[in-house]
């Protein structure tokens, strides 16, 4: 009984079912173990958690900087940027707003830098649903590359403050 | 050199009266009863502490449960409950209420019984239980008082900078330090039953499994003061915000760890309600308690699948920590979920129900609500709580599932259809056998534990599938009217959002249930002092 004492010499090998059950469970724990790695390097999605610390009034003025360089229209009171291929692309977090619409090239590769002006914020883009954390006192490095055209929104994931539900931003991804 | 009764010097390779595993003379100085009905030795003070320490748990669990309708109903689309400030409010009253309070307070009332009633021992000391209990009552009660007053809008995980009233931390301090203290006063009875020699041998497996989890209490305590109090005291505005990232990392060395402790505790009730319910025995000692020394010893590193999607934690680390480490801690979950369902089919084979290949477990005994709320919580946990966990801490999976409701829909399958369903079951002899009081309309809380499991797996599923279209958890407008750019989910995704609030509210329903009968047997139920408890 799991309630009583164990009669002495209870210290004993697994039986031969057991045997057999927990053998299963290693080798199916080394496959996944070994997984991890290989799917790192063969994988063509992975979050590396490239980050540099930066002040949120730091990573503002870069960010400034990027859509005062590569501005090319306006959409709802924010900046519309379209920054050459290969360049780093700012994107701020702030309650209750994602800062400028980027506007990028499909197939092209960008560095994309994202950052926290106040609290954690969720980068998430839709529809492809993709993830990541967004902390403030960090700049995020996404080095990304669009394979379809068409316009995505990103949504704020994490709880953020009492209109973290109408934060929405916009990326537009041209042929 | 040990001796019998009568003096005479023991043959060697033969074991004495003494030595024999058992109890032996218990250490109560009269303050004990024997159990009607199983003849184990019940120790007043420990039976008052896991009185009161049970009736806190289902307070909480009120609470929680009352918070959970609201969330359901205003996360199914067509009802939209609550406006938005009041769904965040309640979002946050639920997790602390459901996964700190109701969960720890339980778990304590279970620590104090593993520690006395199967060491036959008293418990260590009358006084520190109550300060143990006094400071998780105030705790308990500050977390909630600053959470209603809409001081602490912050979730449960209250990720600095967003910050909550000073209370609200304290709160969790104080609850955390009482804790603490209780976990200590278990530890001190397990000292003192070795020490007065209440019994030979090595202790039961529950007691073990409860000791495992104690253990790992101590240290997600000490994570969670390493976080706190640099919390606390920015709250008060005395210290700089501590780092955001950092506070991430340790936060879930206490979040991630006190789910172990959860496990841990979990499955000892697992084997504790295998033997109530149907005699089960475990097959290997050595097998059972060696998975448990694996949860104790890898379970830490496993938190890194909180921050996958992290920046500041570099892909090496994340690799390291959700291979090898990850996997030493589901293998121990792979074992018990073997041997505990092992250990029933051997049980009801030996009674004869030995037809086919599952022919033991349609003959189990599936009107006993202790039976089959503990057979139920293994089957979710161990499959659908394994199966999403496993795979949600896969470095580029989670990448398309952080922050969705693919997350509340696999802690929903492990700390509710596993370790709640499984403490309700345990309530179902605890009440009978602790409070001595029956439970009425018994044909009822026969039915409990399948409408609960049932509601609460089809909410879990459906979370699980909204969140892979991308719904966001902790959201409370996924229509986004009002936003800035447009924004919003396909009808799939709707529809699975109508799921969640069915299933959800089939759930409450099932938690209704058991919170009417238990209040009703604890407070009204007949005495059953002096009696064998009714079969159920
Ligand atoms: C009747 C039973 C229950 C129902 C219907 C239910 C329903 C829900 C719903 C709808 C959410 C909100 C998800 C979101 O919008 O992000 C939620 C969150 C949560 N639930 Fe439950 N729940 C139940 C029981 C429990 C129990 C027993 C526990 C713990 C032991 C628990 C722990 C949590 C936690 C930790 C969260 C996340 C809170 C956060 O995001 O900060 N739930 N639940
Ligand atoms: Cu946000
Ligand atoms: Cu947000």
């Amino acid at each position: 009984m799991s309630i009583s004492f164990p009669e002495q010499g209870w210290f004993k090998a697994p039986s031969a079912g057991e045997r057999l059950w927990i053998g299963l469970a290693i080798a199916w724990c080394i496959v996944l173990t070994l997984a991890m790695p290989y799917w790192h390097f063969k994988g063509k999605q992975n979050s590396t958690g490239e980050a540099y610390r930066v002040t949120p009034a730091e990573f503002y003025q870069r960010a400034q900087k990027f859509i005062e360089a590569y501005k090319v229209g306006e959409d709802r009171y924010t900046a519309i940027v379209q920054p050459p291929p290969g360049t780093d692309v700012y994107l701020t977090a702030r309650m209750w707003r994602w800062d400028p619409v980027l506007k990028l090239k499909k197939d092209q590769t960008y560095r994309l830098h994202v950052g926290s002006m106040d609290l954690n914020h969720g980068f998430s883009l839709q529809p492809v649903n993709m993830n990541f954390q967004v902390v403030p006192g960090y700049d995020h490095v996404l080095t990304l590359t669009p394979t379809r055209a068409g316009e995505y929104s990103i949504v704020c994931n994490e709880f953020c403050g009492v209109g973290h539900h109408t934060m929405a931003g916009k990326i537009i991804v041209e042929e | 050199m040990a001796t019998t009764a009568n003096g005479l010097a023991v043959l060697e390779g033969q074991v004495s009266d003494e030595e024999k595993p058992g109890f032996k003379t218990g250490n109560h100085a009269g303050q004990v009863r024997t159990c009607d009905t199983t003849g184990l030795p019940v120790c007043l003070t420990a039976q008052r502490f896991i009185r009161l320490n049970a009736v806190a748990a289902v307070v909480f669990l009120l609470v929680g449960g009352v918070a959970a309708l609201l969330l359901a109903l205003t996360r199914w689309p067509t009802v939209h409950l609550l406006p938005a400030d009041w769904y965040y409010r309640v979002l946050t009253a639920h997790g602390l209420n459901m996964l700190i309070l109701w969960i720890i307070f339980m778990e304590i009332a279970i620590l104090y019984f593993a520690g006395t009633t199967l060491l036959n021992s008293r418990l260590a000391s009358k006084g520190t239980a109550w300060v143990a209990f006094g400071l998780m009552v105030a705790g308990a009660l500050a977390i909630n008082g600053a959470v209603w007053s809409g001081k602490a809008d912050v979730m449960m995980t209250s990720y600095v900078p967003l910050q909550a009233h000073w209370s609200f931390y304290l709160g969790i301090i104080l609850f955390a330090v009482g804790a603490l203290i209780a976990v200590i006063n278990f530890l001190a009875t397990l000292y003192i039953a070795k020490r007065d020699k209440t019994y030979a041998g090595s202790v039961p497996l529950v007691v073990f499994g409860a000791t495992a989890a104690a253990i790992i209490a101590v240290v997600t305590l000490l994570h969670g003061a390493v976080v706190m109090i640099p919390t606390f005291l920015w709250s008060l505005g005395l210290t700089e915000a501590p780092d955001a990232a950092w506070y991430r990392l340790v936060w879930w060395g206490l979040g991630h760890q006190s789910q172990q402790i959860n496990v841990c505790a979990m499955v000892s009730v697992w084997y504790l309600l295998g033997t109530l319910t149907v005699g089960a025995k475990p097959l290997n000692q050595a097998v059972c308690r060696g998975a448990f020394v694996l949860y104790i010893l890898f379970i830490n590193l496993a938190s890194a699948h909180h921050l996958l999607v992290d920046p500041g934690v570099g892909a090496g680390w994340k690799i390291w920590n959700t291979s090898y480490a990850m996997y030493l801690a589901v293998l121990a979950s792979m074992i018990h979920g073997f041997t505990v369902p092992a250990s029933v089919e051997v049980a009801m084979r030996k009674k004869g129900h030995d037809k086919g290949l599952f022919g033991w477990l349609f003959a189990a005994p599936w009107k006993n609500p202790g039976f089959s709320a503990f057979f139920l919580s293994l089957v979710i946990f161990g499959f659908l709580g394994g199966i999403t966990g496993v795979t949600l801490g896969t470095q580029q999976i989670n990448i398309i599932a952080h922050n969705t409701l693919r997350i509340p829909g696999h802690f929903h399958t492990t700390v509710v259809g596993g370790t709640s369903l499984a403490f309700m079951g345990l309530a179902y002899y605890v009440v009978p056998l602790i409070f001595q009081k029956e439970y009425p309309a018994k044909a009822l809380a026969r039915l409990q534990p399948f409408v609960f499991a049932g509601g609460i797996t089809l909410m879990a599923i459906a979370m699980s599938f909204a969140g892979s279209y991308g719904v966001p958890r902790r959201h409370w407008d996924i229509n986004f009217t009002g936003a800035q750019f447009a924004a919003g989910f396909d009808s799939t995704a709707h529809l699975m959002m109508g799921l969640v609030g069915i299933g959800g509210t089939i759930a409450f329903t099932g938690l209704l249930i058991f919170l009417l009968l238990t209040v009703a047997a604890v407070f009204f139920g007949r005495s059953n002092a002096g009696k064998k408890m009714e079969a159920w």
